[in-house]
């Protein structure tokens, strides 16, 4: 990464009678003007006007200013920063994939859904449920999309009244509102001391009107919820569905499937668990399994292989609709299904059981210096809640450090801070997930840093409060971003 | 147990597992019921060498027939220029994720503030966002924002000629959003005014979804929609291809409250429908009710100007259930596809892709309607597809042409004879001969 | 410490109302300001508005957070604080200084359900 600010927009590098263009010869001789007056827009357009190379320039020093997975260590929590491979965009970029239309004839495309198909197939297997629907584009769209599918079922059954979702208060904000979207009322479950659902408090929320639970397991601490099958059977008792939000899947790969824990429904991010690229916030894929007896719900379309071996696209009459445009984010398929070969059944269990190495391995390291609210082993990730006492001062202390003065400092270290003030249920929330593919050394840097920021947090307080002083741009001003509001390059 | 995606070595596993206090990668799961295990291996099949995966990828691309591209239907076959996947492959863009901190994710940021202007710009509106998943989903988004301003009312009218595929998306949100779907009639090809007046005047109205160019590919006037929207205080929502908007008069200028649809015409690849890129821009007033993520600019602690996110508690996140939308990660690195797209074309190069696409879908109708296979359907004009009625079973046709290395269109609608046909400036004079000769043939 | 006045009536969403005759100033306590941050935007009700006691009414947010306000009385909003939409933070300079919405009481016996200074310091 580039320290130095590059900072400029690309209208402010443009020059009126620029071009970065070429065009081949217009076939006829047809022109706009033809359109009716009335239809055209009459207000001019204003978009920057640029040579080739300056664009290329731009967007590169633009880069340069920006941190990612190939830079340096992620370990942001619940996101599964993993490598992301190179095999994996060399398959998404073949032609024979880049250059089909969605509405081509299925005899023309038996390639493409065969691929489909296997990676269906193959994630099927993998999370031990019957079939999957890899047309949701992002996680929170196929939380809505497994939303849709249990309410789908028992609204085929008359049973109409299911209108709530519980959901634990240790969840993903994106489980009420997906719920929410859905129309579903959210019920709150309570955790327990050490982070778990608490079964007693769930009891007497089921009921009639219950459409389903929300859960992820391990939960959004790193804490495998050991008292799942209870959990699972006391729903199912009174006739809701179990959802998996699949953002924690990566520790349980080939170890403990969540189709096996008790779940019917449940989403994967193949941009977490499945390493592709997050692309600065998409696009990414979100996978939508089912177990037997659901499958007729899934979204159309649904690729399925007919007796004869050919694939084809079938629209179920139960099935709950069309949630996009096409087949979802294919070309994220696409990389998905080359990490899926890579590893092969060899390599999943191990990339969960060393993603959990990883996570013990610095939980344990750093707990001297940290709060670590529930102790024990961890899955792929853990919660410490803010720096000690010791270190951080008190909280009635008041330029006391905070986990965002750490997850600052962590920055002008050259590391990604990781996922902060998230799960609610802790004030100073430090969520980490180092992933599988760290080495010990770049986990052992990692640590030294924290242990050398908390030995300053002692010695220095200023020096936190005011970083990163070492990065791009130092601390950004969120309240003028609010109140001072610009989202577009006229109004600056 | 060497492996080149996982760094451990033997001594590694042995000091790491010391250090957890446990003796095997196994105990890491002690408290996992062993009746949950799996225990066996799971029944996929083996690991592959990067020889082994590329040549797997390849046998199955082998078995796809890429078409000479003549449909449309959402999904356009414009050129990309090489600029832009390979600046969009640069790993410090693709492997960075949601850029939450600010002070490491310029880049990220920047290439978003630049990519909202340039949609704001297109459609006439004061704000977009960082984007939605594609444009069915971003008219959905748009059809829950207005039920939203609305309090209380939950009707929403969407035209019949809103493409089948969207009014689809929207109708599967609606159902279980809880909100009451209602089609506008079509009078030869366009959305009837007469009969959104009369929906409308039944009164409950929260929004009204209308589409530029519309599912025929003609262009609609939408003279008194958006006064007879806000006479009842319903949004008016216009979808429009986002790449038309660089000629035809703006969602801003009609009037609408929400300006939405499918980006994937300015520079993304067809890919089999995807990774696309939804847009969605509004008004000022309607900021706190807009889904997904917003950048906007601010000062850092030395007074550089720089980028965030901003306008946080509108998401899923903070707001939870009172979310304005549950989406998180959209389409990211999309948005630089787009940006990088239109500063390549500026305002004539897009101009000129327009024309282009405008002028060849003219020649190619007259030139389709010469085989004397073909009736027109419609009187008005068209932007860059057209609708014809074949005077035969459209699928036949489809299959023959694709025999022959054509993807003549997509078929409009249920009916099997109406054929939609859209141009591209990619497409040569030589190749709309061949379609029309393989099409004489038949 | 947070300041709590004498004489108000406060839910223990943290909402106050200060009742003068047959009406009620409604706002948020300085305890909440203090826990939200920088208040950076009110959503406020429109006049003529009808609230509920222990009902929404409205918004208010902060850079990192938000926080639904409920009613802690019933009636007619005849009053919003214009002030607020162009300078939220004066919220944070002083909450009982700056009330959200005036509403005309439809039952003033109401405030009896509410807590008095000394009980809601005990909760905050």
């Amino acid at each position: 990464m580039n320290k130095t600010y590059y900072g400029k927009l690309i209208f402010e590098v443009s020059r009126k009678g620029r071009v970065g263009y070429s065009l081949p010869a217009k076939v006829g001789s047809h022109t706009l003007g033809e359109i009716d007056a009335n239809l055209r827009r009459s207000s001019d357009l204003s978009l920057p006007e640029a040579d080739e190379q300056t664009v290329v320039r731009h967007y590169t020093n633009m880069s340069n200013n920006n941190f990612g997975v190939d830079t340096g260590f992620y370990p942001l929590g619940s996101c599964t920063m993993k490598y992301n491979p190179k095999v994996n965009e060399a398959v998404a970029a073949l032609p024979g994939f880049t250059a089909l239309h969605p509405a081509q004839p299925v005899s023309t495309v038996q390639g493409a859904l065969e691929l489909y198909y296997d990676v269906q197939r193959t994630l099927s297997e993998i999370a031990g449920l019957s079939e999957f629907t890899l047309n949701p584009f992002a996680g929170a769209h196929g939380e809505l999309t497994g939303l849709m599918v249990i309410r789908a079922y028992h609204q085929q059954r008359g049973d109409t009244a299911r209108t709530k979702i519980i959901v634990p208060d240790s969840a993903h904000g994106t489980n009420p509102a997906s719920a929410a979207v859905c129309g579903l009322q959210i019920v709150e479950v309570k955790s327990t001391a050490d982070g778990t659902v608490d079964v007693e408090d769930l009891k007497p929320l089921l009921g009639p009107d219950i459409a389903g639970m929300m859960m992820t397991n391990p939960n959004t601490l790193g804490i495998f919820e050991r008292k799942i099958p209870e959990i699972a059977r006391l729903v199912h008792e009174c006739g809701g569905l179990m959802y998996y939000d699949g953002a924690n899947l990566n520790p349980m790969l080939g170890v403990c499937r969540p189709g096996d824990m008790g779940f019917d429904v449940m989403h994967i991010n193949l941009h977490k668990t499945f390493s592709t690229p997050h692309g600065g916030g998409g696009p990414g894929s979100g996978p939508v399994g089912v177990r037997s007896g659901l499958e007729s719900f899934l979204p159309q379309p649904r690729v399925v292989k007919s007796t004869d071996g050919t694939f084809e696209l079938l629209a179920d009459e139960n099935s709950l609709g069309r949630i996009s445009s096409f087949f979802g984010n294919y070309a994220i398929v696409l990389r998905a299904y080359a990490y899926l070969l890579t590893l092969g059944c060899e390599y999943f269990p191990l990339a969960g059981k060393l993603s959990v190495l990883n996570a013990n391995y610095i939980k344990e390291r750093l707990k001297p210096y940290f709060k670590l609210p529930i102790d024990g082993l961890c899955k792929h990730e853990f919660v410490f809640d803010g720096l000690r006492d010791e270190y951080a001062g008190g909280h009635d202390e008041p330029d006391h450090v905070t986990t965002l003065d750490v997850a600052k400092r962590l920055l002008d270290y050259g590391f990604h801070a990781p996922t902060i003030y998230f799960p609610l249920l802790f004030h100073e929330a430090m969520m980490i997930e180092p992933t599988e593919t760290e080495s010990k050394e770049t986990l052992n840097s990692f640590i030294d840093v924290l242990i050398r920021i908390a030995e300053e947090a002692k010695a220095d307080r200023s020096l936190l409060k005011t970083a990163p002083h070492d990065t791009p741009v130092r601390r950004l001003d969120d309240v003028k971003a609010v109140k001072d509001a610009k989202f577009i390059y006229k109004n600056l | 147990m060497s492996f080149r995606y996982f760094p451990h070595t033997d001594e590694d596993l042995k000091e790491m597992l010391r250090v957890v206090g446990v003796d095997s990668l196994d105990a890491l799961y002690a408290e996992v019921p062993e009746e949950l295990k799996l225990q066996r291996e799971l029944d996929i099949p083996a690991a592959k060498s990067e020889v082994e995966v590329m040549a797997a990828a390849e046998a199955l691309a082998r078995r796809n027939k890429p078409l000479v591209c003549f449909a449309g239907a959402g999904a356009y076959d414009h050129f990309t220029p090489s600029v832009i996947p390979y600046l969009a492959s640069r790993s410090e863009f693709s492997t960075s994720y949601t850029p939450y901190q600010a002070e490491i994710s310029q880049g990220t940021l920047q290439y978003i503030f630049e990519y909202q202007s340039m949609m704001a710009e297109l459609t006439g509106m004061d704000i977009s966002n960082a984007s939605m998943y594609d444009g069915s989903t971003a008219t959905a988004e748009a059809m829950m924002m207005c039920v939203a301003s609305a309090k209380k009312r939950r009707r929403v009218l969407i035209s019949e000629t809103v493409a089948p595929n969207v009014r689809q998306v929207v109708a599967t949100y609606a159902r279980f959003h809880g909100v009451e779907l209602d089609t506008i009639a079509a009078s030869e090809g366009v959305t009837d005014k007469n009969d959104l007046d009369a929906k409308l005047a039944a009164g409950d109205v929260a929004g009204v979804i209308c589409q530029q160019p519309n599912c025929y590919g003609l262009i609609e006037d939408f003279s008194g929609f958006a006064d007879a929207c806000h006479n009842e205080k319903a949004l008016f929502v216009l979808n429009t291809k986002a790449q038309a908007l660089g000629v035809l008069k703006t969602p801003g200028e009609w009037g609408a409250d929400i300006a939405c649809g499918d980006a994937q015409t300015l520079g993304i690849p067809l890919c089999f429908g995807g990774p696309y890129i939804g847009y969605l821009c509004t008004k000022n007033a309607l900021v706190r009710k807009m889904p997904g993520r917003l950048v906007g600019a601010t000062t850092d602690a030395d007074g550089r100007r720089c980028f965030v996110l901003t306008m946080q508690a509108r998401e899923q996140h903070i707001r939870r259930e009172k979310a304005t939308s549950n989406i998180c990660t959209a389409q990211g690195v999309m948005c630089l596809y787009v940006a990088a797209y239109l500063s390549l074309m500026g305002p004539e190069g897009l101009r000129k892709v327009c024309e282009h696409a405008y002028s060849g879908a003219h020649v190619l109708e007259e030139k389709l309607l010469a085989t004397g296979k073909f009736e027109k359907v419609f009187a008005r004009d068209y932007f860059n597809e057209f609708c014809l009625r074949y005077k035969g079973s459209v699928d036949a046709l489809l299959a023959a042409c694709a025999e022959q290395g054509y993807l003549a269109g997509v078929k409009a609608g249920d009916s099997d004879d109406l054929l939609l046909v859209a141009v591209t400036e990619k497409r040569t004079e030589e190749e709309m001969n061949r379609l029309c000769e393989i099409i004489k043939s038949l | 410490m947070a300041k709590v006045i004498e004489g108000l009536f406060y839910s223990e969403s943290h909402e106050y109302v200060r009742i003068e005759g047959e009406y009620g100033y409604v706002g948020i306590t300085d305890f909440a300001q203090g826990q939200l941050g920088n208040v950076v935007y009110v959503d406020m009700p429109e006049v003529d508005d009808e609230v509920t006691a222990g009902e929404e009414f409205g918004a208010v947010e902060s850079v990192k957070a938000a926080s639904d306000l409920i009613s802690p009385v019933s009636g007619t909003v005849v009053e919003i604080n214009e002030a607020l939409e162009d300078e939220p933070e004066l919220i944070n300079k002083d909450a009982f200084a700056n009330w959200i919405m005036k509403v005309k009481l439809s039952d003033p016996g109401e405030t009896s359900a509410l807590l008095d200074a000394a009980g809601y310091e005990a909760i905050c």
